[in-house]
């Protein structure tokens, strides 16, 4: 089938398919430990998201607990200073304060749902560490968070918050110490339980059924984006722009407009400090078809196979490998995906910060960097981007970086 | 798919089917063989050869390990041989050359990685070098048989075995299909866990290995965290041979002779081993 054909079954939702495949892209690249864990995951999501009364439940606590919908905020000041008419949907607003609490929430009950004794979950930026370690408490389930211990340092008030909310934070010293050793981790961790631990993974990576599971339980950004922006302007809009590490928020905002040819979906990945080796996060612009972490998709590695190292500014966005979701949609030509470097994403934040009032994370601050591009091509535009988080997080790097506050 | 090869190949037996042979003989000989996992230069590069001959004058075939930047099956000690490998520029290509150089070890080996370098090598070109380089098989945990498709068929032509795991909490309809993909042997991981990890327990694991030797018409070796004579002893009724990895890997680091360390565990369920009572079948 053409990339055109797969992006009909994509938007009619036959995508995945059996085998977690977007065309050529995703599967289940597993230790054989895993593969029975990984099969009974998929029937019990199915049989949940087919179910009304745990869509229902997830739904209310979306709304009581989470705080959905997020709003749709108008922002008058980057609007002004782009030339372009922009709104931020507000997934900082949400409980925890990102995106990351849609997916946890909904893999926590199910994990209950499917009797695990125990929660387990990687982070990179801390944010995903926050949302499982609340949405466990939630539901009444132990959770033991796996964090490069890199991270633990540059994102140390999120690992005071995991704790609070009774999360164990073990820090990952293997491997590259960020996000793609804290997956290495937790995978392990899950090799020694498969049958009573959930693992909750945190994008819309790793093995069949994760990139669809994720996928779907963060579809909700813009099944609410698309409902709001056509409210508030009676229109579509021409773009929705996100920023893209594995890819959740990404996909999440990018499904609310899939079906709708004319809306331009733009991924941001980190364009870090240059484009050469070990300098960026930048997986679907640089990246080569490779298999880590369970899924076969673009991956940053040398010409051996060895993954790469990478620099972002923001812990969220650094990582080597990407959703197998985005590496299609690319393909297909249905997202294009562009890169925004570590000074681009600061000015971005400090601009959104003095403008709108609102302090964004550094991995949102990349989406910024996006829509600020895509106004300058395309004057006047209505844009949706995708604020995935706040950025209280980030305070002790900014500060480390000597990045002063808005004059 | 493995059976018309060797036929087509003339009478030298294909790579695979003498893995098979080298793992049934010493049953033969009264004790259960021993396979044994060694991560490719490690502890240094130079010297490699000399280890692997070493090792494989004793073992009954050789799993070299091809190191990865995320080996995500493995505990400590292997993180830690693979990393140290990478470190001093081990890749692929050189293992091959290296094996090749080696000429005909004692004991068929088997290139036991993750599934991105083998992508990244090439399947086909793989195939051909390595089969050309010796290599009687691969192991790839990363691998399962849903996906194993590709690399089954660049393998096939060249006769080289493509070697399945099956583990505790493998459901039974699962085995029976692992066990029949299986080429050389079967491997069967005797713990929910990592390589290197807690030491099986030998009468928890004894009916899941009858269950896998029922299963499987090749040789079950068992493995992952097998370190002592005494678990051999304990492992020997109920599989044809066992695998022996990290705890090599920890002679070696220590800087031991790996040689007495392996006779050791091959012996130890043997003839050669004081008469224990447990019998080997």
């Amino acid at each position: 089938m053409t990339p055109t054909e797969l992006l009909d079954d994509l938007v009619a939702g036959r995508l995945p398919d059996a085998r977690g495949r977007f065309g050529p892209w995703g599967g289940r690249f597993v230790p054989e430990t895993l593969v029975p864990a990984l099969e009974r995951l998929e029937a019990g999501a199915r049989a949940a998201l087919a179910d009304p009364a745990f869509r229902a439940a997830l739904d209310d606590e979306l709304a009581g607990w989470a705080g959905r919908p997020t709003p749709l905020t108008h922002a008058p000041g980057l609007s002004a200073a782009w030339g372009a008419e922009v709104w931020l949907k507000r997934e900082d607003l949400a409980h925890t304060g990102a995106h990351k609490v849609n997916n946890a929430l909904g893999q926590a009950l199910l994990a209950r749902r499917l009797g695990a004794r125990q929660v387990i979950a990687e982070t990179g930026a801390g944010q995903h560490g926050v949302a499982s370690a609340a949405a466990s408490a939630r539901v009444g389930l132990p959770c033991r968070v796996y964090m490069g211990a890199v991270d633990v340092e540059r994102q140390a008030p999120n690992v005071e918050r995991m704790r609070r909310l009774g999360a164990e934070v073990v820090s990952v010293d293997s491997g590259d110490r960020t996000l793609r050793a804290a997956i290495d981790a937790a995978l392990r961790a899950w090799v020694l339980d498969p049958e009573g631990t959930h693992y909750l993974l945190g994008s819309a990576v790793g093995p069949h059924p994760y990139p669809w599971l994720v996928r779907e339980l963060q579809a909700v950004i813009g099944r609410e984006a698309r409902a709001q922006i056509l409210v508030r302007r009676g229109r579509l809009p021409d773009a929705a722009i996100a920023c893209v590490g594995g890819g959740s928020n990404a996909i999440g905002l990018f499904h609310g407009f899939l079906a709708d040819g004319a809306v331009a979906l733009i991924g941001v990945e980190a364009g870090g400090r240059g484009s050469g080796p070990g300098e960026h996060g930048a997986t679907l612009a640089h990246g080569r078809a490779g298999v880590l972490h369970g899924s076969h998709s673009l991956l940053l590695q040398d010409a051996h196979g060895q993954v790469g190292e990478t620099h972002s500014i923001s812990a969220g966005l650094d990582y080597p490998g990407v959703g197998p979701e985005h590496a299609f949609l690319r393909d297909a030509g249905r997202a294009r995906y562009v890169t925004a470097d570590d000074g681009e994403a600061l000015a971005a934040l400090a601009l959104c910060a003095a403008r709108e009032g609102i302090l964004p994370a550094l991995e949102t601050a990349h989406a910024l960097v996006g829509a600020q591009r895509y106004a300058a091509a395309h004057p006047g535009a209505l844009i949706v981007v995708g604020l995935s988080g706040r950025g209280d997080k980030d305070l002790p790097a900014l500060a480390a970086l000597g990045v002063g506050g808005a004059r | 798919m493995s059976g018309a090869v060797s036929g087509a190949r003339g009478p030298a037996p294909a790579p695979q089917d003498r893995l098979e042979a080298a793992l049934r003989a010493p049953a033969a000989a009264g004790r259960p063989a021993l396979v044994a996992f060694l991560t490719a230069g490690y502890p240094l590069r130079a010297g490699f050869r000399e280890t692997l001959a070493q090792v494989a004058a004793i073992a009954d075939a050789v799993e070299v390990g091809v190191p990865f930047s995320d080996p995500m099956a493995d505990g400590l000690t292997i993180q830690r041989a693979s990393a140290a490998a990478l470190a001093q520029g081990v890749t692929l290509a050189w293992i091959l050359e290296e094996l090749a150089r080696a000429g005909r070890l004692a004991a068929p080996p088997v290139l036991m990685g993750y599934l991105n370098p083998f992508l990244a090598y090439g399947l086909e070109r793989l195939a051909a070098d390595a089969a050309a380089a010796g290599v009687a098989g691969f192991v790839v945990p990363d691998l399962p048989l849903d996906e194993a498709e590709p690399f089954e068929r660049a393998l096939a032509p060249h006769g080289l075995a493509l070697v399945q795991l099956v583990t505790p909490v493998t459901p039974p309809a699962r085995l029976a299909r692992l066990a029949a993909a299986s080429r050389g042997f079967l491997y069967a991981v005797t713990v929910t866990g990592v390589t290197g990890g807690a030491e099986p327990d030998p009468l928890a694991i004894a009916d899941y290995l009858d269950r896998v030797r029922r299963a499987s018409p090749r040789p079950v070796m068992a493995g992952f965290g097998v370190r002592t004579p005494g678990q051999v002893r304990a492992l020997a009724p109920h599989a044809d041979g066992v695998v022996v990895g990290s705890a090599l890997i920890e002679a070696l680091e220590r800087g031991d002779d790996p040689g007495p360390f392996l006779a050791g565990l091959r012996d130890a369920a043997g003839p050669r081993a004081a008469a224990d009572g447990e019998g080997n079948r």
